[in-house]
């Protein structure tokens, strides 16, 4: 699914990555932790192909994601899932028009569509909240838009940056449970959190992966929680 | 064929992808106003080219198939003098009619520079003979010689001394019209870049968000081309039925034919500025898609 082989990143000429060699299983479940600015942003964004290794490789679905052109990696960001640490919405538009923004942009927004849609809105528990816009919602209602949006066109991998930095511990929980019900329905799920209580509150209820990232390397790869 | 698909979606429209990008009212004004501005100027060049062309061509046509011949000669010699020619005329190839002005022409044409009452009879006034040319035309070379050979006093003027730098100037005209033409469609499109670019650069927060939820280049690039598009195709629009209205009221061409009475379109000459309008969308469809491919290559 995603698979790195010695991938390495750097910035103008600055390692801030090296030797990730990892491969993320269908139907897997992993936490990703390290201190601020460890890379674990940058770490996602090699999975989705916003940023390219630049030693190493990374396969995404079998391919090199050096070797996608652009629209390949637009299509390849269809079953990929990524909730952002800021959301990125776009303010002008309501909760449940960003929510259906990956649908708009791939001309699947026909009734089914539609039909799935309310009842995902339901499910992050935002019917009432459907129409507002971005900035008149709470942290944690754009996290949950936030997360709907990433699963609206039923991708194969989820990957959450921060899902929980800025809500509180109750929504912590309900977020950390609705990704927990994704896993269960067989999605791979990768959570960057320097939150370990996070994680200590998902082992009851799911089987976990803890990679850490420290000084530009995974350290503990495999330890289960 | 990603071409004819934009350009089909363009047509049809996108309510849905429309409202992905924020409506802009400060570029939307601009670039409306600056397409009706260019269209308004764009109708008056290209008037001012066919004028320009009709002017030209008339003169081409109307003077190279005639010539004069100017019979100088003392009283008594001048009718006999006139004969002769005439006689020449008749057996030369490429002359399809000639004829001796009568006094009352002669004094038509010289009545804007001596008045109504000339003494045409009291005066030493050369006798003129008109020449009306086969499409083949004559051997001036030929007939300029026999002239001088047998009648002395003749002088045969074909026109082509002033005709040609009339012609030049008229076709210099036209081709400056032309000129003006692609000077303001240059500026429509560089006005439309800019606009453009100002549009995408406070988008870009919408272009990354797009690239993240999987859009396509030519996906998010549609949405900006299409509300450039639509702009400049509903500014042209404004302007050249604003530059056509002008032009139609213009005071209408005299019979002799004044330039700039002339200045206008005529019959199916009409018909010319409806092309302002598409070709000022395509500009914009062209300037605005180059724009927004070159922003979205800076994003991943």
């Amino acid at each position: 699914m995603i698979e790195m082989q010695d991938a390495a990143y750097g910035y103008a000429g600055k390692p801030i990555l090296a030797e990730m060699t990892l491969r993320l299983a269908p139907g897997s479940f992993h936490f990703l932790t390290g201190p601020s600015g460890s890379g674990k942003t940058t770490f996602l964004k090699l999975c989705y192909g916003e940023l390219l290794a630049t030693g190493g490789s990374v396969q995404l679905f079998g391919q090199n994601a050096q070797d996608l052109d652009r629209d390949a990696i637009a299509q390849l960001r269809r079953r990929i899932g990524v909730v952002h640490q800021d959301c990125e919405f776009l303010d002008h538009l309501p909760l449940i028009d960003n929510i259906a923004l990956p649908l708009t942009v791939t001309g699947r927004d026909g009734p089914a569509q539609t039909a799935n849609l309310t009842e995902l809105i339901a499910w992050v528990g935002l019917s009432a909240r459907a129409q507002a816009r971005p900035p008149e919602v709470s942290g944690g209602e754009r996290q949950r838009a936030a997360l709907a949006r990433a699963i609206i066109m039923d991708p194969e991998v989820i990957l959450a940056d921060e899902p929980t930095g800025n809500v509180d511990w109750e929504m912590s929980l309900r977020l950390l449970q609705l990704l927990c019900e994704l896993n269960r329905m067989g999605k791979t799920i990768v959570i960057a959190t320097h939150d370990l209580a996070l994680i200590r509150a998902a082992k009851p209820q799911v089987q976990a992966r803890v990679l850490r990232i420290a000084e530009g390397r995974l350290q503990a790869a495999g330890a289960n929680l | 064929m990603n071409l004819s698909l934009d350009l089909l979606a363009l047509l049809r429209g996108e309510v849905q992808a429309d409202r992905i990008v924020p409506r802009t009212g400060h570029t939307a004004r601009l670039t409306a106003a600056v397409s009706g501005a260019m269209a308004f100027l764009a109708v008056f060049a290209l008037a001012l080219s066919l004028a320009a062309g009709r002017l030209a061509e008339r003169w081409e046509t109307a003077l190279a198939q005639s010539a004069t011949i100017r019979v100088s000669a003392p009283a008594g010699e001048i009718d006999a003098q006139t004969q002769a020619i005439l006689t020449i005329l008749a057996q030369t190839p490429g002359v399809a009619a000639a004829r001796a002005l009568s006094d009352d022409e002669q004094r038509a044409l010289l009545e804007p520079w001596f008045g109504p009452d000339l003494p045409l009879a009291d005066l030493p006034v050369p006798r003129l003979i008109e020449i009306i040319e086969t499409p083949e035309g004559l051997d001036a070379l030929g007939l300029r010689q026999r002239l001088a050979a047998e009648t002395p006093g003749a002088m045969f003027d074909d026109h082509t001394r002033w005709r040609r730098p009339l012609v030049a100037a008229a076709d210099r005209l036209r081709l400056l019209g032309w000129l003006s033409l692609a000077l303001i469609l240059g500026s429509t499109a560089a006005m439309i870049t800019l606009a453009a670019q100002a549009a995408l650069a406070s988008n870009q927060q919408v272009l990354r968000v797009l690239r993240l939820v999987g859009a396509r280049d030519s996906y998010i690039a549609r949405a900006f081309v299409r509300r450039f598009t639509r702009r400049a195709l509903t500014g042209a629009a404004v302007g050249t039925a604003l530059g056509a209205l002008a032009i139609a009221f213009l005071p209408r061409a005299a019979d002799d034919g004044a330039f700039l009475s002339g200045l206008g379109f005529q019959g199916a000459g009409w018909l010319w500025p409806l092309g302002i309008p598409p070709l000022a969308a395509v500009t914009a469809f062209w300037a605005t898609r180059i724009a927004a491919m070159r922003r979205l290559g800076g994003l991943r």
